[in-house]
């Protein structure tokens, strides 16, 4: 529901806005309830609005993005750790069956697409749609709750699902970009992965233009894991909060809805990066 | 005049993504039916792919939406 004294934009803006923790430099004048302070020497603060957000520069940090995918990844990790341990040969009860369809089904995903020996790829590939699953799932949650419970603890920003900051995507499919790189090294040494960027479309005379070629598709996966990822819960997250502009008792028609609709896209898109995860490391693996 | 070019830029986004995809998705889709019927033991892992093609698929108009929506509501 909108705020009693924000306008709809402001309203929209303060929901997008990351809890930021980040360097101020000297010198600069803070604005805070109608009233500014000019900052003698650089500070490291939470920033109190946007602008002072998008004023800390490269060096900031979300902290809400990192709180929220960094317990999520242990929730996944500690929860799944507990059920292997207390596993049972018989017949699987409960959250034991729930987490053995989860890794069936990745391990099948991952046997039909990566046929090389690494036990390390469906480990990875399960983490990955796990920890996305979740991250996207915090979508679910009405987007008024957390934010306004986190304002009566004096936490003024809150964006609790993880997956719409484009930090957070960029970060998993950097990390998916330096195992891509590794293991085509590691597969071919740097040699034979130069020459599979240099010699491949075309034959030996065109190499600058197959290196470009290459290239461009080489950086082209990680960025479009990335922004696909982002996009979409960006899309998602955008259209639940225009919802909760509407007044509250029509909220429901729109949002029920759409929330039974993006159940679908948030599992479609776990599932989309971690498969496209294997299949990229497939490809590194591949000799031409 | 500028609110009005902003709300022809958002539907614009969002027309013109949504047409693309709804063809891409319309023949993934009949295509998906067609292997379905000739070669109905593929179904299941004909499904999986149906699915990751359409999640790639989908991604482009999503995005023009929440750009869109962006672009209406909080500029």
């Amino acid at each position: 529901m909108a705020g009693d004294t924000l306008s709809k934009s402001e309203y929209i803006s303060h929901h997008l806005t990351n809890l930021t923790f980040g360097k101020l430099p000297a010198g600069y004048e803070r604005v805070s309830e109608g009233h500014s302070h000019v900052l003698e020497q650089a500070q490291w603060t939470l920033a109190h609005s946007a602008q002072e957000a998008a004023d800390m520069g490269f060096m900031a940090v979300h902290l809400d993005t990192m709180g929220w995918s960094i317990a999520l990844g242990m929730l996944f990790c500690f929860s799944f750790a507990w059920v292997a341990r207390s596993a049972t040969a018989g017949v699987p009860t409960g959250f034991q069956n729930f987490v053995e369809m989860i890794i069936a089904f990745i391990d099948d995903n991952v046997k039909s697409i990566f046929n090389h020996n690494n036990p390390w790829v469906a480990p990875l590939g399960l983490t990955i749609f796990v920890w996305i699953f979740l991250q996207n799932t915090m979508d679910l949650v009405p987007v008024d709750w957390i934010p306004e419970l986190a304002k009566l603890f004096g936490v003024h920003y809150m964006r609790v699902v993880p997956t719409t900051d484009v930090n957070a995507t960029a970060g998993m499919a950097i990390g998916v970009f330096i195992l891509i790189l590794y293991y085509s090294i590691k597969q071919k040494g740097v040699g034979g992965f130069a020459a599979e960027l240099a010699f491949q479309p075309l034959p030996k005379w065109a190499l600058p233009f197959n290196l470009f070629l290459e290239l461009v598709g080489l950086i082209a996966k990680p960025i479009s894991l990335a922004l696909r990822l982002f996009g979409n819960m960006y899309a998602g997250e955008m259209v639940f909060i225009i919802i909760s502009l509407l007044p509250f008792y029509l909220q429901w028609t729109l949002s029920v809805p759409w929330a039974i609709f993006h159940i679908l896209i948030i599992t479609l898109q776990a599932f989309i990066f971690s498969i496209l995860t294997v299949v990229y490391l497939a490809m590194a693996y591949d000799h031409h | 005049m500028e609110a009005s070019i902003i709300t022809l830029a958002g539907a614009l986004i969002m027309g013109l993504g949504a047409i693309g995809a709804a063809v891409g998705v319309g023949i993934l889709g009949s295509k998906f039916l067609e292997g379905a019927a000739r070669q109905p033991e593929l179904i299941p892992m004909l499904r999986t792919q149906f699915f990751i093609m359409m999640g790639l698929v989908d991604a482009v108009p999503m995005i023009g939406v929440g750009i869109g929506f962006y672009i209406l509501f909080a500029l």
